[in-house]
């Protein structure tokens, strides 16, 4: 077989790029089609329906569930305040009543003869999204959000570490295989997307939290040092709510490794300009990578944008670049040399479908396909 | 509901079969064909699964992975628009196409019952065997405020729920109470924003109105049998039924290209634990035997019992060798899974290792050391899921024991594990990382470390992991799923003879005296030795031991016992390393000894 499919990361210059921008229940589209937005424009909002409290009412007034709702002196719908008085019981010849007063605010959603409980509804939780990618509107879809699109210098990462963040792109490290150490941060990358080149260190990484920055994006982490700075070992790779104040991206994988030259030089042409950058990332089933968006303006971008129509996702063929990701050659770079078809031993005893790299210092390796990653871009 | 039910096929004319599993990771597919009047498995390919994006459906991955299958037939079964060519001719296309899937992230459930114990557990066993991972279980004394229960719901959006609660014509205000705890959560679903979360009702059937009541149409509410109708007695059957019904038209529908996968397929596409259950219930219940399976996944361990009749199933979320290797090497820390490692190797490094198996999941060991280390997690992977099988699958709790004047002494209450080491028969291992093991003793050790099978036990593999194939074959062609279990999925390792009873360090734990046609070997095994004879497949041989006191064969402890022990590809290992197994605490000591097992099972050989 002379071309096998793999997944890979993107790396685009310069590429046709839309965001998706949905509320999780239905409300309101704040913007048009045509519109020009702002990265952090809100672009939609809505009301969730706020919590619940459950209230035992019977067992507050001791009475029975079913005499519940004769001794509710409020009815559903009926919205309370803290304090105000909810039930009343009828006592015995009209003395020795019991009462209960609402603990909290809300409105009653519904009041059960079957168990005695009233569930009262908090007040409403508002949700907003903003626009994320600067561009225009492209769809409004009604109640839901919108679709923005716009050119953009566009990178994925292979894992991050908490949400949304914006600010402009500033370099801490010179070189793509020098280490982010705390040294190279100063006040100035306060809400700033810093750009290191190879592992950035523990001790970087909360220098840079403590220096407000926007985000950290490097080739790579050390294990221990992550499991520091969020108190907990990573288990799964389903992230994206953690709030350290500052999103940490790692473009290339654990460990001592220098980020990728085209990931490093793509980012070093656009320093200075504002990204967007978001650190979830779901290993599993509907992946989701972390991602730089860098919206290009009208002067940059160039009508042909070939190299990115041309690409054909995920096939792996010879003379594709490819990023060895399994030692004994990890992190290594290269290009796709021979495929051959019949099965291979591998050191470890395995038989497995094996593909040559041609490494970028002009040595040629043989690993199997499953251990190779595309360099999309 | 689903097109591929609706189709007929004349068994007859079945001549080439083709058969994919989406995995989380990988899709595997496979050609089973009519050789000399026989049905026999010829090919397997595999690709990575393509339900995210760029790809978003899942059918690219099934493409890709019979697109190698088929290269390596010689036979073509993809046609220029991307889909399967049927019927056959000649050599181009198959006559029928049949899939199991857990890609997606397979079933995700929460279950509700009143009492964790009782109808809670009884929901929960209904769901673990239709296939589903339970996310939560919500009960009334689960310890949780009722706010909480219900943010819980809201953030784990399951894709479905299973509610259940009282016997029938029992209480009916605590399972009408956790109703209302769901409705206002309004719980939304994973796939699909149109589509209404399936709520299933198997609770007290006289509560039943009550329940309607509490929810509206925001949810679809079916209502099915009692899980628990006396206390008892458990009626899982119908829930379960309702599960895979709603599985796949509400859930298996919304993700991304199934509609179309749907609409290739042959038969119902089964969600893949389901049909392996399905095969080692057709083992167990074929041999009179009680037998325990095992799949090691990317993401999940499944593991299947069949005691006494008894099937029972549960899915380790997040104990897995791909996306979840990383939490089991939380869950059971590195000095557990170094215990098995017999090479020096830095731990700085292997923790970063871990962690970059986990962001890039579909790699494979390339290096020895990779591979010992893998195979060293995968153990912890087993024992941890084992544990959580062996806390579940338990007699029915909340029931009364009968008990007699013999009983006086007996301790025994109710829900003990119905699992029992000593009484297992068969032992198969599926999965990549016990499937796909460069060599069967390395199959075998993991088993046996991890499992810890005490008396004699008899261990097979699935050869390349075909078993989801065949227990969704076997719906549409039994003859030949049959066939091709008989001759080529199951192989059979061997036999594992071990005593129960602690290790003590120096001490002689059993003699042994091994008769048959090639093998005849008798001597003493001192406390942590392992020795390995060679047992031929389909070879036969007698065995008798005799354990000092303190171990335990089956009989008693220092009773003697015979056993009849079946040969296989590894043949008939004698363990002598105490149950529950220990390795000595002595860092030198256990090296040394560990050293001597690899060297004894010929675990690493030197690859020419």
């Amino acid at each position: 077989m002379t071309q096998a499919y793999s997944p890979g990361l993107q790396v685009r210059r310069q590429t046709l790029h839309s965001s998706r921008r949905i509320l999780p229940i239905p409300g309101d589209v704040l913007v048009k089609v045509g519109e020009q937005v702002t990265a952090q424009q809100i672009v939609a909002q809505t009301f969730m329906p706020g919590d619940v409290t459950p209230i035992n009412v019977a067992n507050q007034i001791s009475v029975a569930p079913a005499e519940v709702p004769g001794c509710m002196l409020f009815q559903e719908g009926d919205e309370v305040q803290v304090g105000d008085l909810l039930a009343r019981s009828k006592g015995i010849f009209g003395f020795f009543k019991s009462e209960t007063k609402a603990k909290t605010a809300g409105t009653i959603e519904s009041i059960s003869h079957v168990t005695g409980q009233v569930i009262l509804r908090g007040a409403p939780l508002p949700i907003q999204v903003r626009a994320y990618q600067a561009g225009i509107i492209k769809e409004v879809i009604p109640g839901q959000g919108v679709v923005i699109e716009s050119q953009v210098t566009f990178l994925q990462g292979i894992l991050g570490i908490g949400g949304e963040a914006y600010g402009k792109i500033q370099f801490a490290c010179q070189i793509k295989d020098q280490p982010l150490t705390e040294d190279l941060l100063d006040e100035s990358i306060k809400g700033k997307i810093v750009i290191g080149g190879a592992r950035m260190t523990g001790t970087a990484v909360k220098r840079g939290i403590e220096l407000g920055a926007a985000a950290i994006v490097s080739g790579g982490i050390d294990d221990e040092d992550l499991k520091e700075i969020l108190g907990y070992d990573l288990g799964v790779a389903v992230t994206g709510s953690e709030h350290l104040g500052t999103t940490l991206i790692i473009t290339e994988g654990f460990g001592d490794i220098a980020m990728a030259d085209r990931t490093f030089n793509l980012l070093k042409e656009r320093e200075g300009a504002e990204a967007a950058v978001n650190g979830t990332t779901q290993i599993r089933a509907g992946v989701l990578r972390p991602e730089i968006v860098i919206p290009l303006d009208i002067s940059m971008t160039s009508d042909s944008s070939a190299e990115d129509v041309e690409v054909t996702s995920g096939l792996l063929e010879t003379g594709v670049p490819v990023r060895i990701i399994r030692d004994p050659y990890f992190g290594l770079l290269g290009e796709v040399g021979e495929m051959p078809t019949e099965l291979r031993t591998l050191e470890s005893g395995s038989q497995s479908r094996v593909l040559e790299v041609i490494l970028d210092s002009g040595e040629k390796v043989i690993v199997p396909r499953a251990n190779v990653e595309l360099i999309e871009g | 509901m689903n097109s591929a039910t609706e189709k007929k096929l004349d068994p007859d004319q079945i001549n080439v079969i083709l058969a994919t599993d989406c995995g989380s990771t990988t899709t595997k597919a496979i050609l089973i064909e009519k050789v000399n009047g026989e049905y026999r498995q010829t090919y397997r390919g595999e690709a990575p699964t393509t339900v995210e994006e760029p790809a978003a459906d899942v059918t690219v991955g099934v493409v890709n992975a019979v697109t190698e299958v088929g290269e390596l037939a010689g036979r073509k079964l993809i046609d220029e628009n991307d889909e399967i060519i049927r019927p056959a001719q000649g050599d181009v296309g198959c006559d029928i196409y049949i899939s199991t899937s857990s890609a997606g992230g397979g079933l995700q459930m929460m279950v509700a019952g009143v009492v964790r114990e009782m109808s809670a557990a009884s929901a929960k066993r209904a769901a673990l065997g239709a296939g589903a991972i339970v996310m939560d279980t919500i009960c009334s004394n689960d310890k949780r405020l009722p706010h909480e229960q219900i943010q819980r719901i809201r953030e784990l959006r399951p894709d479905m729920i299973l509610l259940a609660g009282g016997t029938d014509g029992g209480t009916q205000k605590h399972v009408v109470q956790l109703a209302e705890l769901i409705a206002p959560a309004k719980p939304q679903p994973r796939f699909g924003g149109t589509y209404k979360m399936p709520i299933i009702y198997a609770g007290n059937q006289e509560a039943t109105e009550l329940v309607e009541e509490a929810f509206d149409e925001d949810v679809k509410l079916t209502t099915v049998a009692n899980v628990r109708p006396v206390l008892e007695q458990e009626n899982l059957a119908p829930a379960r039924d309702a599960i895979h019904d709603l599985f796949l038209e509400h859930v298996m529908a919304h993700a991304p290209g199934y509609n179309k996968l749907i609409s290739w397929a042959d038969a119902p596409i089964m969600p893949t634990p389901g049909a392996v259950g399905n095969i080692l219930q057709t083992i167990a219940e074929r041999q009179g035997i009680n037998a325990l399976g095992v799949d090691i996944g990317g993401a999940t361990t499944d593991v299947f019992s069949v005691f006494d009749g008894t099937f029972n199933r549960t899915v380790s979320a997040n104990l897995g060798m791909s996306y979840s290797i990383s939490n089991v090497c939380a869950s059971a820390t590195l000095p557990m899974i170094l215990r098995w490692v017999h090479l020096n190797m830095d731990p700085r490094a292997l923790q970063n290792h871990i962690k970059n198996k986990m962001i890039r999941p579909t790699t494979i060991p390339q290096t020895r050391e990779a591979l010992v280390f893998e195979q060293a997690v995968a153990r912890e992977a087993l024992r941890l899921a084992y544990i959580q099988h062996k806390e579940f699958a338990t007699t029915l709790k909340g029931v009364q024991q009968q008990r007699t004047v013999g009983d006086t002494f007996s301790q025994e209450t109710s829900g003990q594990s119905i699992v029992d080491n000593m009484k297992l028969n068969l032992l198969v291992g599926s999965g990549g990382v016990l499937s796909h093991a460069p060599n069967m003793q390395q199959t075998a050790a993991m088993m046996i470390d991890a499992f810890e099978p005490e008396g004699m036990t008899v261990l097979a593999k699935d050869s390349i992991f075909m078993m989801p194939h065949l227990g969704v074959l076997a719906q549409v062609h039994p003859a030949a799923a049959l066939q091709v279990f008989e001759r080529d999925c199951l192989i059979y390792l061997g036999t594992c003879i071990a005593p129960r009873g602690f290790y003590k360090a120096g001490k002689t734990c059993f003699e042994y005296k091994i008769t048959g046609k090639t093998l005849n070997e008798s001597g003493e095994m001192v406390c942590g030795d392992m020795r390995l004879f060679p047992l031929g497949d389909d070879e036969w041989a007698s065995v008798s031991v005799e354990p000092r006191r303190g171990y335990d064969f089956g009989a008693g402890s220092g009773k003697r016992v015979e056993f009849k022990a079946r040969g296989g590809t590894v043949g008939l290992i004698l363990d002598a390393r105490g149950r529950p197994l220990m390795v000595p605490a002595d860092e030198s000591r256990h090296l040394a000894e560990l050293n001597s097992w690899v060297e004894e099972l010929k675990l690493y050989p030197e690859v020419t």
